[in-house]
Parts: structure tokens; sequence; C-alpha cells
């Protein structure tokens, strides 16, 4: 196990080298420091201006001048002092910088939006999870017939629908119907917390719900098909004992991966749904970022995101090769 | 460009890509698959929903004049108006003066007194721009680079499934995003930042297809009678893949029609003035704050957009049950 875990770590060291240099790219060299600057300070901003901002987020060396990109060739420099091994050591030590809008640590600012973020994506999670495992074991229960055929064209409509007009219906439905929940706001004070979350949870479970549905069912009904079902059907178990126990727990082993692979997300929060209903958290300050030309916070948000997803996939392979020992071995 | 060499181009282009789908379908297998599609109502009634917006968006690319596409021409008899009109009104959307409309209006008029029936037909050509354009960048590149890595193995594979990887690690819509920003707004670099995204999954689907069919022994076969590797993987396996490109591009228009909108509203999408549905949706939130609320453009774009995302998805499913019909 130990040696599939270390084995599991040095292969993600390439991707995670991947990542930083896509970051890096896209940010300093797709985009110059020079034209996010023009971009903050506007396309008339005077040259001092621009060579101030500089400066102030670390794009410059000693000395006042520019840093190369990749190698710094002057005569009598450290070739190594330059933008690309300036950004690897900063992505190393998640030193993200500070935002280009407010000038506030980027890190503060996403340690304070991932609370906020938790609160409406852990519950809908949670509770999404519950609702698409019992629909989807039910859809197989009943596999073949009319109630599983428009289950799931039922489900390939949920997913036809785009987030923004769950969320734009949601709220104007909501308002109407339950006034007492506020459309638009959020504190964190115990229970009144409730009443901020619930509509956002809520919205988030139904837009949600469909591709689990229909995903989790493709597994159930790939399991059904395996002939240790047939097996224990012949031998007289009941139906919904060879569901339930049966393939459940074969089943799950697919269904935990993907599960667990899914959590590190949970921080990142939804991108579309907290600017609607205002609440504070990771998803609404990339959605402010994108307003305000922000790079300093998008390239954080993205190069964590990253970093969430490795976690992530590490978590799925240990937990894959905890409940089936032949992945080990591979 | 001059208007008739556009028009000439378009044209081509679609017999091109007819030919190329004909030319597909004529394989005993596609053919097999394509009887069975008959026989399923469901994908046929959404073949034929998918060939009207084509059609739709395919008229608004024709143009008779600078200014006018045969879409236009077709709606030339609608009149502007002065300002919102719900559909089917008779006076102009203002409580306090409203004022008698030059016409009849479907689904009513927009903020600027446009027919909102007429532009939500030409959404069609927006949303074909974007999942036409992505699909010709990312369907090559994907179906190229996962069938070099299943066949080549080794290094190629090493290559390949290091890119790929990479790239998935960086979550989607955050990669989008970012480069939406860097490149700036425009409906082509909007293909180029999808298609960076969206070659991942087919490039899995085809690496891993390409894995299965060169250990058959008809590959086996052409190697002993001394067929080259070239020949091998462009007369054997890609017809042998090729159904699963055709699913996963129909499969992926969709997502790519619903990555418009959020793109849209999150103010890095289409050019603001660019007739599209996530456009039309982003500005409904305006529209529905208002008392009485202005519902119409928001359920004219929705549902257009709902009704070819969803029988694209269905297709795409009923396509997969027709290829593989054991899977269900």
């Amino acid at each position: 196990m130990l040696n599939y875990l270390i084995r599991r770590l040095l292969y993600m060291v390439p991707i995670l080298l991947g990542v930083m240099f896509i970051t890096f790219a896209l940010f300093n060299v797709v985009n110059t420091p020079r034209q996010m600057a023009y971009r903050i300070l506007g396309p008339k901003a005077s040259v001092q201006a621009i060579d101030n901002w500089l400066n102030n987020h670390g794009y410059v060396d000693k000395e006042g001048k520019e840093l190369p990109t990749f190698f710094n060739t002057a005569p009598g420099k450290n070739p190594f002092d330059s933008l690309y091994f300036r950004s690897m050591k900063r992505f190393a030590t998640f030193d993200m910088g500070r935002s280009f809008a407010t000038d506030e640590p980027v890190m503060t600012m996403i340690r304070r939006g991932a609370l906020p973020s938790l609160c409406i994506t852990l519950p809908a999670f949670v509770v999404g999870l519950f609702l698409a495992l019992s629909a989807s074991l039910l859809l197989v229960f009943v596999r073949d017939s009319l109630i599983d055929r428009w289950g799931t064209v039922l489900c390939v409509a949920s997913m036809s629908i785009p987030i923004t007009v769950y969320v734009i219906y949601g709220q104007l439905v909501a308002a109407k119907i339950f006034p007492w929940f506020p459309a638009f706001g959020f504190n964190l004070e115990g229970f009144s917390t409730v009443r901020f979350i619930a509509l956002p949870v809520v919205i988030m479970l139904i837009s949600g719900l469909g591709a689990d549905v229909r995903m989790y069912r493709a597994i159930f009904l790939e399991e059904v098909r395996a002939e240790y079902i047939r097996t224990a059907q012949a031998k007289g178990a009941s139906h919904a004992r060879v569901l339930l126990v049966h393939m459940l727990k074969n089943g799950m082993i697919s269904v935990i991966t993907l599960v667990v692979a899914a959590l590190p997300f949970l921080i990142m929060g939804t991108l579309v749904l907290e600017s609607f209903f205002g609440i504070p958290g990771l998803g609404n300050l990339m959605t402010n970022a994108i307003q305000t030309s922000d790079f300093g916070v998008i390239q954080a948000d993205v190069y964590l995101g990253s970093l969430l997803y490795l976690f992530g996939l590490l978590a799925t392979d240990i937990c894959y090769a905890a409940v089936d020992p032949r992945i080990r071995l591979q | 460009m001059p208007i008739w060499l556009s028009n000439l181009l378009i044209l081509t282009g679609c017999a091109a890509f007819a030919a190329l789908l004909r030319a597909f379908l004529f394989t005993e297998r596609s053919r097999r698959a394509l009887n069975r599609l008959r026989r399923d109502r469901v994908g046929v009634v959404c073949a034929v929903l998918i060939a009207l917006f084509l059609l739709a968006g395919l008229a608004d690319c024709l143009q008779l004049h600078p200014r006018q596409s045969l879409l236009d021409y077709a709606f030339r008899n609608v009149p502007r108006e002065a300002g919102y009109s719900a559909p089917l009104a008779r006076v102009t959307f203002n409580e306090r003066d409203p004022k008698p409309l030059q016409g009849r209006h479907l689904f009513g008029t927009d903020l600027l007194g446009k027919d909102v029936l007429l532009q939500t037909l030409k959404g069609c050509k927006t949303a074909l721009i974007i999942g036409g354009l992505t699909s010709l960048i990312y369907i090559p590149v994907g179906a190229l680079l996962g069938i070099l890595g299943g066949y080549y193995r080794r290094w190629v594979d090493d290559i390949v499934q290091y890119l790929y990887s990479t790239l998935a690690s960086i979550p989607g819509i955050l990669l989008l995003v970012a480069v939406m920003m860097t490149l700036g707004k425009g409906l082509d670099r909007m293909a180029i930042a999808l298609s960076i995204t969206a070659w991942i999954g087919l490039c899995r689907l085809v690496r891993g297809e390409t894995f299965r069919q060169a250990a058959k022994p008809y590959v086996e076969a052409a190697r002993a009678l001394g067929q080259s590797h070239t020949r091998i993987l462009l007369f054997h396996i890609l017809p042998n893949v090729m159904h699963l490109v055709i699913i996963n591009a129909i499969l992926g228009f969709s997502g790519l029609v619903l990555a418009e909108t959020i793109l849209s509203y999150l103010g890095v999408g289409a050019p603001v003035g660019t007739p599209s549905w996530g456009i039309m949706i982003d500005s409904a939130r305006m529209e529905l704050s208002r008392e009485p609320a202005v519902w119409w453009p928001l359920s004219a774009a929705s549902g257009a957009l709902f009704v070819l995302v969803l029988s694209l998805n269905l297709l795409g499913d009923s396509l997969r049950r027709a290829f593989d019909p054991k899977a269900g």
C-alpha cells in the first residue's frame, strides 16, 4: 500500500509542474504584466503609474528593471531571477500575492470565503447524494419499464437547463411563494443562516440532481448485468436483497470514488449561484474578480482549484486501492 | 470579403460536412445502427428538431445584402417597435402611456423593440458558430491524439496522457474563464477557449477504444499482410472508433451551448450586441426585476436553448443505443 501511495505521489509531480506552468503562462506570457497593468489602471495611465504598479506587485527586480520571462540572461544577474521562477516559488509557498482590485492578500480573501461556500455546497452535496442514490436505485429496480424510460428522459431534461435559468426562475418563484426566505444576503449567526442558505441549497440540489441520478443509474445498471447478480437470484435471494445488498456493495465502489473526487471542490463554491444570492463565498469572489479583471485572484483560484483536483484524485486512488486490492498490484 | 464569397464558403463547408457524414454512414456498421435509430421515435424527433435549428442558423449565415441575412429577409414584414411589448399585444408595454404597435409579435419585443422570435432564431446562428467552430478545432485534435496514444502506446501514449491529465487537473470552468480573460471577448476566442477543455473527454474515450481495437485480430491480420501503421490507423481503426467521435460530438455540442450561457453570464462570453441566448438570459435579470416583470425574452431564449440541448442529448443517447444495442 505504501509503495502504491508513493508511486501515485510521484506520478503527480510532473502534472503539478504542468499545472503551474499553464497558470504561469496564462497570466504572465499570454497576458504580460504590463498589459495587465494597463487593464487595471486604464489605457490612459501614465508610464510612471504603470511602473509603480509593476513594482508593487513584484514584477520587477531590486533595481527597478522589469524581469525577463524565463531566464535572466543579463550579465552579472542570477539566471533564475525571472518571472517564471519567482512564480514557481510563490506557488510552492502558497504566496498568492495581492488582489489587483482591492490590494488585499489573496489568501486572506480565500480563507474568508471558504466557510460561506461550504455552507451552501456541503448540505446540497450530502442531501443530493442521498436523493440521487435513492432515485437511481429506484430506476434500476424498475429497469426497462416505462418509469425508468421517462425517468431517464426527465434526468436528461433537467441537465439541459443552464444553471443561470435555474437560478433566475428559482429566485423568482421562491420570492413569490416563500417570502420568509430572503432572496439575497448572508450571515453566519446560528439559526438565521438557515434562512439565507435554504434557497441556494435547494436550487443547487435540483440543478445537479438529474446528472447524478443518470450517472449512478448507469453504474448500477452495469453491476446488475454482472454474473454474480444472476447467481444471487438463482440461489433464491429476493429481488430487493439482490439489489440492496449484493449490487449496492459493489456499485458503491465506483460511487465512492466519484464522491471522494468531488469532495475537495465543495470548498470552491458555485460560480453563478453565489453572486445571485449575495453569498460572500469563493464563487462570488471569482465572479467579482472576473468583473473587475482581478487577475491576481483568478490566478490563485485556478491554481488552488487544480491543487484540490489533484488532491481529490489522490484521495480517490487511495480509497479505490483500499476497497479493491487488485488495484494496488498493477 | 464579398457576400457571394462568404455565402459560397458557407455552402461549400456544409456540403463538405454532409459528404463526410455520408462517407462515414456508408459503412456496414453505421447503416445497421441507422436502421435501428429509425425505429427509435424519440431519436427521430430529436434529429428533426436539431435539423430545424441548423437550418435557422444557416439561414442567418447566408447574406443577401451586407446587413440583411436570409432570416432577416423572411422577417422583413415584421416592424420594429419603440420598446418592450408583450407577446401578441396591441400596445407597447408601458402602463402610463401605451402606444399602439405597428404589428403583432408572437413572442413580443425586447428593450430595443426588436422582435423576440427573430432574436431567438438569430441565437441559433451564435450557438451554431460556437458549437461548430469549437467542434472543428477540438474533434480533429482529440481524435488524432487519442488514436495515436491508443495505437502506438509507450512514449506517445505517455505524452498524450500527460497532456490531458495536466489540462484536466485545472477545473474546466476556471480554465475557461482564465483563458477568456486573457484572450478577451469574442466568438472565435470563445471557440478556442472551449476547445482547450473539450478535447480531453474525446481524447480519453478514443484512446481507450483504440486500445481495445488494436488488440483485435483484424489489426494483427492487417499488420501480417504488410500494411503500414498509417494505413491501419486510417482505414481500419478510425472507422471503428468513428461512431464514438460522432456521439461525443453531438453530446459535446450541447455542453458547449450550455457553457456559452455561463460565460455570457460571467461577462466573458459573447460580445455585447451579439444575438445569443446566453446574453438574452443574462439580461433577463434586469427585466424580471421590473414591475410588472418582462418575462418573454427569457422564456423564448431559455425555451429554444432547452429544446436544442435536450434534443442533442437525447439524440446522442439514441445513437449510442443504436450503435451498441447491448449497452441499453
